[in-house]
């Protein structure tokens, strides 16, 4: 195959910009997603097949997408969605990224390129608590994904917890479309981003936006309550109810608060945890984000220092689509060699400050570790309970990899993707679980082809 | 003030930790990472007498096989189960198989001389391959079932032998010098997080072994070697062994700089497959090599051929410690007083960590020696 001047993984907000930034460059491009369509999980939609009308109703910005999704086609845009990428590697005349097409059927392909961009998002950032692994318990962002891509509503009676702005459009958009949203609980303070009136000011668009959401939940009669979480999920079979208790400024709930909430379904979500695993196969440096977390350490023009490749969006920290947008764009002009508009800079600089004060204003705090019984199951996968995690750091565990070699979290299939940051702060250590040499399963045989070197 | 002090909280480490606390001796273990973070974290956890030609390391191995039995059947340490089931001890058995008459008579040949040390080794026919593994692929010439092989969780295993010793344990504590006293003698380590004397000092820091030497002025001369293992997606039980193919055993002796590969391939308690096994020189490079895991991938299908619609869904890589001679590094050295070493045992550190352990407890205590120690003392590398 001749190799692309450029490979873009994943077909998200950054990944779209800079796919047709590059591709208005001048550059041959691929771009790379896992899912059936474009969007990534931001601009998730509904198949054409479902009719829907107005698709754009679900979603903040909805025109961006639409713009740089209908530039695609007039651009050397090669777009290859329904392929995931297992690995990505250097090879001595360029990159290599290695990829799976197709659902039941799978089929390795392999795209050579002279320069690649990360922008392989986040995925939900999720605590363990007394009955979360129950049907009916899902992420906030998975809960999301269900109304956006399927239109379906999670279900009837929801409880919306966690901690950041981001339960606001997902509570809003259940609401919206017929569930009966029965609170939404942050366990931070609800009004994380008042101490910051300055950053408020200097972003219009987001205190609109969020007014918005303010509104729409109003209009429901959805109670939004900061210091309150839910501490534990209840049902034999499936969710039937949840503890909501008030927490302290600690997150430690205050004995005496609890209370039962009967709902069907529970949306949860603690942040999100960036999808590293691609650019540490590649060799990329991280640094420590404003969250704790790990991203991947990028320069001024989204160069990491791996040459040749480039992270944009939330692998670089978790900031929301507009900055994922602007970072997109600036990796597609910097791999065609081009200097991004100072305004573009500018912009970008804004966005990461806000996106500095939404991680201090709504940081995860320790008293979570409370919630938890001997029996709570950490990981799912591999239903390691609480206690095992105990005894593995008695035993002499002391970072995230040694806890997970001895009893066992985060080796199942989604390789500590769910599980990984619990395991990392109960750990103690903030990289999680986030390397995955193999990013995706592949099967033996598929894997043996790959001897000799045949690409 | 206690009487040993061991560097290193791997397997071997742990093993001489707890045979010196059963001899009566009070052990602190000192490691810079958490327990047995490094080459026993990558492991497939091998007991094996089966890869071993007769000769001191095979005395060495089927030792060890013994006190891993006995140590499974132990329960103790206020535990409810025995020690074997909180490792995950497997006596599952090897079984090599040959794929051409010419590998099977140098294998059946092998087996005739390691029985008369002391291992059971029984030749299988072809025909009878798929009663031991009744998935195994068609066409091998034929096999040597070898009941004494077996298995345990190895990051496991060194933690519950740690605990079981009751040593004092200082994980993220880097040993950063040697203390030394009158003539020389080695008195304790100074570690990133302070000072510990100690009556000795077991230099237990496998593939970074050398590097504590070199605190003391000595040279020796452990080397990484990188190996690649494969883990599969849970699948029902279909591989009852340990099972490898001959080429295995020409691999762990060879001098050879580059990459060499050969199939090894065993079911986990957890469902998993574990595939290995290469090995290649190359540093401590933690880059992951795809013609390595594809090699890999390759050879276990074409033994299993089951295998092929499985899913790999990790990989790890480790560095195994190896010598030039390819013997490990056990005894006092008698170029430094105060100091032991219980190092490079290349890919067989689970295998052979209890006689290690034994062996230098008996170093230090000055007991009798389960086992003649002359070929691992480490004055065979003094210029």
């Amino acid at each position: 195959m001749r190799p692309y001047d450029l490979a873009v993984v994943g077909a998200g907000p950054a990944g779209l910009a800079c796919a047709v930034a590059a591709g208005r460059a001048g550059l041959r491009v691929v771009l790379v997603d896992g899912g059936p369509r474009l969007g990534g999980q931001y601009y998730r939609h509904a198949p054409p097949s479902y009719r829907a009308t107005r698709p754009g109703v679900l979603h903040h910005g909805w025109r961006t997408f639409a713009a740089l999704a209908a530039a695609l086609p007039a651009l050397d845009v090669d777009v290859r969605l329904r392929h995931r990428v297992w690995a990505a590697e250097t090879a001595p005349d360029g990159l290599r990224l290695h990829c799976l097409a197709g659902d039941r059927e799978e089929t390795p392909v392999t795209f050579p390129a002279a320069r690649l961009v990360v922008a392989t998002g986040a995925h939900d950032r999720v605590l363990p608590f007394p009955g979360w692994d129950l049907p009916g318990v899902l992420t906030a962002g998975g809960a999301q994904a269900l109304l956006k891509g399927e239109l379906v509503l999670a279900g009837r009676k929801v409880v919306v917890a966690g901690t950041g702005p981001f339960l606001l459009p997902v509570a809003a958009g259940l609401a919206a479309a017929g569930a009966r949203v029965r609170g939404v609980f942050e366990a931070g303070r609800t009004a994380g981003l008042a101490a910051h009136p300055g950053i408020l000011l200097a972003h219009p668009g987001k205190l609109a936006e969020a007014a918005g959401y303010g509104l729409t939940l109003a209009a429901h009669r959805v109670p939004y309550r900061g210091r309150h979480a839910v501490v534990a999920a209840h049902g034999n079979t499936a969710l039937t109810s949840v503890t909501v208790a008030k927490v302290d400024a600690g997150w430690g709930p205050i004995p005496g608060t609890e209370r039962m909430v009967p709902c069907d379904t529970l949306a949860v979500g603690y942040g999100f945890t960036p999808q590293l695993e691609l650019a540490l196969q590649l060799g990329c440096a991280t640094r420590t984000d404003a969250d704790g977390g790990h991203i991947v350490a990028v320069d001024a023009r989204q160069a990491t220092d791996v040459p040749g490749v480039y992270a944009a969006g939330e692998s670089t920290g978790v900031g929301g689509a507009p900055l994922a947008l602007v970072e997109g764009r600036i990796a597609g002009l910097a791999a065609a060699g081009r200097p991004a508009p100072a305004r573009l800079l500018r912009l970008r600089a804004r966005l990461r400050e806000f996106a500095r004060a939404l991680h201090a204003a709504y940081p995860v705090r320790d008293g979570w570790r409370g919630w938890l019984r001997d029996d709570t199951v950490v990981c799912r996968c591999e239903e390691v309970p609480y206690a095992r995690l105990r005894e593995a750091l008695a035993l002499g565990a002391a970072d995230a990899r040694s806890v997970k070699l001895l009893a066992r979290p985060g080796m199942g299939p989604c390789q500590g993707r769910m599980c990984g940051y619990a395991v990392g702060r109960l750990a103690g250590s903030p990289e999680g679980l986030g390397h995955r040499p193999i990013a995706q399963p592949i099967r033996l045989a598929d894997l043996a082809r790959f001897e000799g070197d045949p690409t | 003030m206690p009487d040993v002090v061991v560097i290193g909280s791997g397997v071997v480490g742990a093993a001489c930790a707890y045979y010196a606390a059963r001899a009566g001796l009070t052990v602190t273990v000192v490691d810079r990472g958490p327990v047995a973070g490094g080459t026993t974290g990558a492991g497939e956890g091998n007991i094996l007498v089966s890869d071993k030609g007769p000769g001191a390391e095979l005395d060495l191995a089927t030792l060890s096989a013994r006190l891993w039995r006995d140590l499974a059947a132990e329960v103790a340490g206020g535990a409810e189960r025995p020690f074997g089931d909180l490792v995950e001890y497997e006596p599952k058995g090897g079984l090599v198989v040959a794929e051409t008459p010419g590998i099977l008579n140098a294998l059946t040949g092998l087996a005739d001389r390691q029985r008369v040390h002391g291992v059971t080794a029984v030749a299988v026919p072809p025909e009878d391959l798929r009663a031991y593994e009744p998935h195994l692929a068609g066409g091998l010439a034929g096999g040597v079932h070898y009941p004494q092989d077996a298995q345990v969780q190895p990051m496991l295993a060194a933690a519950h032998l740690i605990r079981l010793s009751g040593a004092r344990t200082r994980t993220g504590a880097e040993v950063t010098g040697l203390l030394r006293g009158a003539g020389g003698r080695v008195t304790g380590v100074r570690t990133a997080r302070g000072d510990i004397p100690a009556g000795a000092v077991v230099n237990a820091a496998g593939t970074w072994a050398g590097e504590i030497a070199a605190f003391a002025g000595l040279t020796l001369p452990v080397l990484p070697r990188r190996g690649f293992i494969l883990v599969t997606e849970p699948v029902p039980p279909l591989i009852r062994h340990k099972v490898y193919t001959a080429a295995y055993v020409a691999g762990v002796a060879s001098d050879d700089a580059g990459l060499e590969t050969s199939a090894v391939v065993e079911g986990t308690k957890a469902g998993t497959v574990l595939i290995g096994a290469s090995r290649e020189r190359v540093g401590f490079d933690r880059t992951v090599s795809l013609p390595v895991l594809a090699r890999l991938a390759a050879q276990a299908t074409a033994l299993f051929p089951r295998l092929a619609d499985v899913r790999v869904i990790r990989t790890y890589c480790g560095f195994r410690p190896y010598c030039p001679d390819h013997l490990p590094v056990i005894g006092a050295d008698r170029r430094t007083p105060g100091l032991f070493h219980a190092c490079g045992h290349e890919g067989a550190g689970i295998g052979l960590a209890p006689a290690t352990g034994r062996l230098i407890a008996a170093a230090i205590g000055g007991a009798e020696p389960p086992v003649d120690p002359a070929p691992f003392l480490p004055g065979r590398f003094a210029a």
